[in-house]
């Protein structure tokens, strides 16, 4: 029997890989063009840099996830012939502003202490940053180096798992709409908009903010928001940009990508010329160069939040067999979701713990 | 191919450079047509293959076109030329150059 993995985008797709690597027959029922897709509009970052600052088992998950993410892209490639470029040279946080890049190294700092001391960073003045980063303008007065971080491109990473899935003898669905799920222990029918009806024997909720519609009714609460965020990318540019931030990356097509706001407006996926500007604005103190160069284009998607910002991997309470994921940081946590989870999905004993990100932590 | 709906007897008074070659050129002419009309097709590099790419639509939409003045790239279709406009390609380093 089939486990159903109802989500065809990073996140349904990587546990989808997983999983039939481990020799089970998998479906993936993908939704439709114009569903909310965080997986296409995406930042693209592999990023450990400040996540589970209030959380230390989040970093640990996160950098867990990137150590794997070189071997993760090294079979993709091999068995798909896409290279999804993944760049591991690390990453720098770049700080305008004297106060809050102390308060950020106190942050750090204090998840250093938290973790033992395994959690190398640098903290770089002005005149250290540019030795590593020339291009940098006089309004930075410095940042923060980690090689912990990376980046890929992630449309290409989406591409390469629907291609990997199909060779390894998955089915992708695409198009579809879920109605409901009859689920008992081990023993699911979804029911499409088109009258289809899929069985399976588990089932992994992965559907991003498409979830919310499915949660309840097996058991699950998923109580995640959308957040949006609006990028912008430039038009192809000499390469100069060695180290992504959360904020600017150059993609290997050239491309700077400038990222990312953050915005509690609903299911609103509109960009808009103020929250453009600001992120231009940003980029250009960054690196004053930018200043010249022509945009091409700018949109806005909606992450997937949850309460504390961390992932949600849960078991139904109700119907064994049947699991729900979702998180924020699909393209960082793809490497786990792909060789981690799919033992977790399937109850085996060297599933990785991941207790604490269950629903119960929402219920102190 | 693009080529001149006037004919090749247009009197073209204007001089402008292309990467330090001299291009001639009429009033009102984009700087892309004043290439096009050179024999030049192609403006520039892709920034992945470094294969080279020209003018596909002439009206702006495609940036096949695009070329460096003052620092700037602009899409050459829609630039007017001017005597004595310095046109440059486009720099490119790619990834696998700078790293």
């Amino acid at each position: 029997m089939a486990t159903i993995v109802i989500g065809g985008g990073v996140v349904g797709l990587s546990v989808a890989y997983g999983l039939l690597k481990r020799g089970k027959e998998v479906i993936v029922l993908d939704g439709a063009d114009d569903d909310f897709r965080a997986s296409r509009g995406n930042f693209g970052l592999v990023w450990v840099q400040g996540k589970g600052a209030n959380a230390p088992h989040y970093a640990t998950w996160s950098r867990r996830s990137a150590a794997l993410w070189s071997s993760f892209a090294q079979d993709l490639h091999a068995e798909t012939g896409v290279d999804v470029d993944y760049q591991n040279a690390g990453g720098v946080e770049y700080f305008t502003d004297e106060a809050a890049l102390q308060k950020q190294v106190e942050t750090l700092s204090r998840l250093r202490d938290a973790l033992g001391g395994d959690y190398p960073f640098d903290v770089l003045d002005h005149a250290a940053l540019q030795e590593r980063v020339p291009e940098i303008g006089p309004k930075v007065v410095g940042g923060i180096y980690t090689n912990m971080d990376g980046h890929v491109n992630p449309l290409y990473l989406l591409r390469a798992l629907s291609i990997a899935v199909r060779k390894a003898g998955g089915t992708i669905t695409t198009g579809t709409h879920v109605v409901k799920v009859d689920a008992q222990d081990r023993d699911f029918t979804v029911l499409l908009e088109d009258g289809t009806r899929i069985a399976g024997d588990a089932l992994v909720l992965a559907a991003g903010l498409g979830a919310m519609e499915l949660a309840h009714s097996l058991g699950f609460e998923a109580p995640i928001r959308p957040q949006q965020g609006q990028v912008l990318i430039t038009e192809k540019l000499p390469f100069f940009l060695k180290y992504p931030s959360g904020t600017l990356r150059q993609v290997n097509e050239g491309g700077v990508q400038i990222g990312a706001s953050k915005a509690e407006v609903g299911f609103d996926d509109d960009e808009d010329i103020s929250t453009s500007a600001a992120l231009a604005q940003h980029a250009i103190d960054v690196f004053p160069h930018l200043g010249q160069v022509k945009l091409l284009r700018s949109w806005a998607a909606l992450r997937i939040m949850s309460p504390d910002g961390l992932p949600i991997y849960q078991r139904s309470p109700t119907a064994l067999g049947a699991s729900f994921m979702t998180c924020h940081s699909g393209i960082t946590l793809a490497a786990a979701h792909a060789n981690l989870m799919p033992d977790w999905v399937l109850e085996s004993n060297a599933a990785p713990d991941v207790s604490q990100f269950s629903e119960s932590r929402f219920h102190v | 191919m693009f080529r001149a709906m006037a004919g090749e007897d247009v009197k073209r008074p204007i001089s402008f450079t292309f990467e330090g070659r001299t291009v001639a050129a009429a009033p009102g002419m984009s700087v892309a047509a004043a290439l096009l009309a050179e024999g030049i097709t192609a403006f520039r590099q892709t920034a992945v293959s470094q294969s080279e790419r020209g003018p596909f639509c002439m009206m702006g939409t495609c940036y096949d076109c695009v070329v460096l003045i003052n620092g700037e790239t602009v899409q050459a279709c829609m630039t007017p030329v001017r005597e004595g406009l310095i046109v440059a390609r486009v720099p490119i380093v790619t990834q696998a150059q700078a790293s």
